[in-house]
């Protein structure tokens, strides 16, 4: 199967090429199965492909193919274009294809109206090809295209109304904010090949532990300025402005590029280059509280906020910040948990927003909605499903990965303390309240939409609900992969993972204890504290929007100055 | 047809003047008509020049040494290596483009003009070609005079003004190169007792001591320092380019920015390896104050073109620090970037001019909304932007990238601050892109504004191949130039405080302290040379 890995990026930019070459020239459902075709049979290979590494012994469990060389400089310099699947780019092409063709899919439904409807899946295919190349890159600097290439098609993908100002301004936003990450990134590059003197990831892993010294500064900058290449894709504070202007593009854009796929490419990179970080602990520890402020600071936010899919921003802001937590104390495969079970819910309630705004008439503010739960039934319950996901309730996939994070935050040797559990928790308590008052808001009480709007309110087509239904599924399944170990013998997501992440030798202790052990009565306490105050934090949502609306007014007006700070998100930009 | 080839490929345009000349002048579509034949014939020949080149060899091919006027010891030399192989291709296609795009905006004088931009031709492919200063400075002078005319009367309003500018300035320039190889003259007969103005002879017997070598270096590197131009020194440039007709900010930009950086390869580095050394801290200063200046100037100008032209300035700065870099990815990168700075840049002013003609504006505030009215000249105009801002698998990266890292291989502060520049250019191509392109459009003349016609497709299409055929598949032109910086290096490696590595890095002795300061390497070994 490793010759045909290269196809995997391939295909969809096949499909870029088309649509792309032949912009309207071609009807639209040529278009949508062009799109979604190429997206389709990129998951099938990348399906084959995981299949093929499962059958290969855990430290064998890697396929490489290099097409040719790209740029050759001197005697020393050499890049290659060459894909590299392993169990970490596994599991990623499996999400990006996989997420990506139901989104695809939905928007079929959601763009169809749109005139831009061709222009919008070419633009898809293009982000395909970047992202796939990202994840599937076997050096740094190809995966530095895919970088700037999701980075250019989220560009073009916010501004895609460019007639709007508001929207060409959030695209341009993005994409300087992302250039600003990306510097950090370049510089972080040349110092590795300027110490190991190659790019290529199987090399750097081979070189790192002998040419750079543990805990060494230098170990230490290079793991900062890539770590801020990583704070500008996966908005990390002080970078994370612009994803929630990003909301400015269509629906399922947020949902694919800035809840599933591209926003964590941040914490793919980390992963990716673990051994240098693992060797770093001051620059983990940075990572760690980067990753602990941004989770609680952008759930605050997301309290206060009107507007649904602004809510979702803030939402994934907070999340990526729980997955940034997770690598600073060096439980990667934590981390990469989350990405996953996060991509299948945050997804979920993306396009289940897109549904309820296709609904409403392109309403996107909560306080013109209400009572949509008998309007919209497939909707509702598939956001329900995902905002139990994502509040962490038992049985469901973010609970599994959420409380993975929590207690390797407690318990990990590497950084691990009580206070980055309790913003760990309390930021799962605000994450549950703001969800439910997000559903209570839409789902239930009164109808306040005008007469219009109501009058057109109805369930979205098929194209849109199908999609939903099956992240829906994932959602509630995508856990049980990697069950912690008071549950299962073994976690078969972290012993999947396993041959990635490297131990270094002076780092190998604190992955052992990450991985594992430890005290199982302090774990189930802190797992069931945790749950206790999500139910709580839930209950009091539902006092607040569902039961007496009227405190959560009165309560407004006395905290009305608490209010106002959150609502305008702390007066930054 | 080995050795004639690039005498053949310089005067071919030099016929194409003669034909002209009897050609009256009325007669504008077979004037146009003809030079375009001259012009498309010589890019043949430069292909013809380009597959021919032997990749593997290194030193000079097709050389031609006739002795000319031997009581000067004034040679007919030609000869070029990779470097000005890729220059030479890239001048020839940009003259077919540029006459491409003046066959509707010229409308007077058309005669002049067309004999102007060949005979410019004639002196920018015999800078790459010669290899005895004599020639070398009788080509540099041979560019200024129809430059100056294609400015100075086929410009916009403030022609005049800006024609002398660039012409004082240049001419200044000029004047100290000319001293400077009356000094090199000098010593070179003092030594030998002969006279030579043979580059590659000076080069390798001349030993000169390190004062000389520093004035001697200030003479010719303020004289490229103003063609590049680097800061302080370029002044004249936005001016020239504003009042420029489109042809002629091609050709500026593409080609004769380029005759700057390409005297520095030539002449400064290897025949002046101490004085390089000693100006190194300088000139990489100047160069990144032009990155940073330049970039923070173009984000606040209000014309597109002179938004690209304080862009120039950015870029350049780019190319000069990458030249001293002192590595092979610094040097190799320069001159990608070159290459990649003529086409993007030259493909940019070509897009400022098309719209210039349907709207005879250039101001950003008067557009809005284009991409509305003109999708596929937005398209393009996006992927110029792209390779302008160097996004990987276009050109720009490629040359931007090897620059940034062979410079921080050599000191990683100016690396560090010139990867700033990365930033800001997003910044302001992104800025006036959105200006010019999105939002709606709201000026009643836009609204009916034509996209690109046959003529224009055909002057876009190759730069637009070119920008990712060279981001994508940089070989061919890797290995070309490879030789070519090799032999430069080893020259620099002639200075007695440097020595050059196995990686082909030029790296300072401990003990010369001072200028141990200014890299930050481990070399634990010393290297006796």
């Amino acid at each position: 199967m490793a010759e045909y890995l290269y196809l995997i990026p391939l295909l969809p930019f096949i499909g870029f090429l088309i649509n792309g070459l032949l912009l309207g020239k071609l009807s639209k459902p040529i278009v949508s199965i062009i799109a979604c075709g190429s997206v389709f049979i990129s998951f099938i290979i990348s399906l084959f492909a995981f299949l093929e590494l499962t059958n290969l012994a855990p430290s064998a469990r890697i396929l490489e193919q290099t097409l040719f060389t790209w740029i050759k400089s001197g005697n020393n310099f050499e890049v290659s274009f060459g894909y590299m699947l392993d169990p970490l780019s596994a599991i990623m092409i499996l999400v990006v294809t996989g997420v990506g063709f139901l989104i695809h899919v939905y928007s079929i439904g959601y763009m169809s109206h749109d005139p831009g409807y061709s222009r919008f899946f070419t633009y898809l295919s293009l982000f395909m090809f970047s992202m796939l190349t990202l994840v599937l890159a076997d050096n740094f600097l190809l995966m530095f295209v895919g970088w700037e290439g999701v980075g250019l098609c989220s560009y073009l993908l916010i501004g895609f109304w460019f007639h709007k100002k508001s929207a060409t301004d959030a695209g341009k936003k993005a994409f300087i904010i992302n250039h600003i990450g990306d510097f950090g990134f370049l510089l972080g590059m040349f110092i590795i090949f300027w110490q190991v003197g190659s790019l290529n990831f199987v090399d750097v892993v081979a070189r790192a532990p002998e040419v750079f010294v543990y805990g060494s500064a230098l170990v230490t900058a290079a793991c900062l300025l890539l770590f801020v290449g990583a704070m500008g894709k996966s908005a990390q504070i002080p970078l994370y402005v612009w994803l929630p202007d990003a909301m400015e593009g269509p629906t399922p854009v947020s949902a694919l590029i800035h809840a599933a796929t591209m926003v964590t490419a941040g914490v793919y990179m980390l992963v990716r280059t673990n051994v240098l970080f693992s060797m770093a602990p001051d620059a983990l520890f940075v990572v760690a509280c980067v990753g602990a402020a941004t989770a609680f600071f952008a759930a605050t936010i997301g309290l206060a906020q009107n507007d649904i899919k602004r809510v979702l921003a803030y939402s994934t802001v907070s999340q990526l910040g729980y997955m940034f937590l997770a690598c600073g104390v060096a439980a990667y495969t934590a981390g990469v948990f989350h990405l996953m079970t996060h991509a299948f819910f945050k997804a979920l309630l993306f396009l289940g927003a897109g549904s309820v705004i296709h609904g409403m008439s392109d309403e996107q503010d909560m306080r013109y909605m209400g009572g949509l739960k008998k309007y919209m039934p497939i909707t509702f319950m598939t956001m329900f499903i995902a905002t139990f996901a994502i509040s962490g309730i038992p049985g469901f996939s973010g609970f599994f990965s959420k409380d993975e994070i929590l207690w390797k935050s407690f318990s990990s040797q590497m950084h691990g303390s009580v206070i980055f559990w309790v913003i760990g928790v309390v930021t799962a308590a605000l994450t549950a309240f703001y969800m439910f008052r997000l559903i209570y808001l839409t789902f239930y009480g009164k109808e306040r939409m005008s007469k219009e709007v109501k009058s057109h309110i109805h369930e979205s087509p098929k194209t849109m609900t199908i999609p939903l239904m099956i992240l829906a599924v994932l959602s509630v399944v995508g856990g049980w992969i990697g069950l912690p170990h008071l549950f299962a013998k073994t976690n078969h997501f972290e012993e999947w993972l396993a041959p990635v992440i490297i131990s270094t030798s002076q780092g190998s202790a604190s992955h052992a204890l990450a991985s594992g052990g430890g005290d199982v009565a302090m774990e189930w306490t802190l797992m069931i504290s945790s749950v206790v105050l999500v139910l709580f934090s839930i209950f009091m949502a539902y006092l607040l929007y569902k039961k007496k609306t009227e405190i959560s007014t009165s309560l407004a007006e006395k905290l009305s100055g608490m209010k106002n700070l959150l609502l305008n998100k702390y007066y930054v930009d | 047809m080995d050795s004639s080839i690039l005498t053949l490929t310089t005067f071919f345009p030099a016929i194409g003047i003669i034909l002209l000349l009897f050609v009256p002048k009325e007669k504008t579509d077979t004037i146009k008509g003809l030079a375009l034949i001259i012009s498309v014939v010589t890019m043949i020949l430069s292909f013809a020049a380009y597959y021919m080149f032997d990749p593997l060899a290194s030193g000079m091919q097709f050389e031609v040494n006739i002795p000319w006027i031997s009581s000067f010891g004034i040679n007919y030399h030609f000869g070029i290596d990779g470097i000005s192989l890729l220059l030479i291709v890239l001048t020839t296609i940009l003259t077919v483009l540029s006459i491409l795009a003046s066959w509707n905006s010229i409308t007077t004088g058309i005669k002049g003009y067309f004999i102007s931009m060949l005979l410019l031709e004639v002196g920018m492919i015999g800078v790459f070609c010669a290899l005895d200063l004599f020639l070398f400075y009788i080509f540099w002078e041979l560019m200024l005079i129809p430059m100056y005319f294609i400015i100075g009367v086929w410009g916009g309003p403030r022609k005049l003004y800006a024609a002398i500018k660039f012409v004082l300035f240049t001419m200044f320039g000029s004047l100290l190169m000319l001293v400077g190889i009356m000094y090199l003259l000098y010593e070179y007969q003092a030594m030998t007792g002969e006279f030579s103005f043979d580059i590659l002879k000076l080069t390798s017997t001349l030993a000169l001591g390190f004062e000389p070598q520093l004035w001697l270096f200030g003479a010719f590197a303020l004289a490229f320092a103003i063609k590049v131009p680097l800061f302080p020194f370029h002044t004249w440039l936005p001016d020239a380019h504003v009042q420029a007709p489109t042809a002629g900010s091609v050709i500026l930009a593409g080609v004769l920015l380029k005759m700057g950086t390409y005297g520095f390869i030539r002449i400064c580095l290897p025949m002046f390896p101490e004085a390089t050394i000693a100006y190194l801290p300088y000139i990489c200063t100047l160069s990144v104050i032009a990155i940073i200046y330049g970039a923070l100037v173009a984000m606040v100008q209000k014309d597109i073109k002179s938004l690209v032209a304080f862009s120039s300035v950015s870029h350049m700065g780019f190319i000069m620090l990458g030249l001293f870099a002192l590595n092979m990815q610094g040097l190799e990168g320069a001159v990608i970037q070159m290459i990649n700075h003529g086409i993007s840049t030259g493909a940019l002013f070509l897009l400022v001019g098309m719209i210039y003609e349907r709207r005879h504006t250039r101001m950003i505030e008067d557009f809005g909304g284009l991409a509305k009215v003109m999708p596929l000249f937005t398209v393009v105009f996006m992927i110029v932007t792209l390779s302008s801002i160097g996004l990987p698998l276009t050109n720009g990266f490629v040359g931007e990238f090897l620059i940034l890292l062979g410079m921080f291989k050599s000191n990683y502060i100016y690396a560090s601050i010139a990867a700033v520049g990365v930033i800001l250019s997003a910044c302001y191509m992104l800025w006036m892109f959105q200006r010019v392109f999105f939002g709606e459009v709201d000026k009643e003349e836009n609204k009916k504004l034509l996209d690109l016609d046959a003529r224009e497709k055909l002057i876009l299409l190759p730069l637009v191949i070119l920008i990712f055929f060279i981001g994508i598949y940089p070989a061919p032109l890797f290995s070309r130039i490879e030789p070519a910086v090799k032999n430069v290096l080893q020259q620099v490696n002639k200075a007695k405080s440097v020595y050059l590595d196995e990686e082909y890095q030029i790296r300072y002795y401990k003990d010369n302290t001072g200028q141990n300061e200014l890299t930050l390497h481990t070399d634990e070994e010393q290297k006796s040379k």
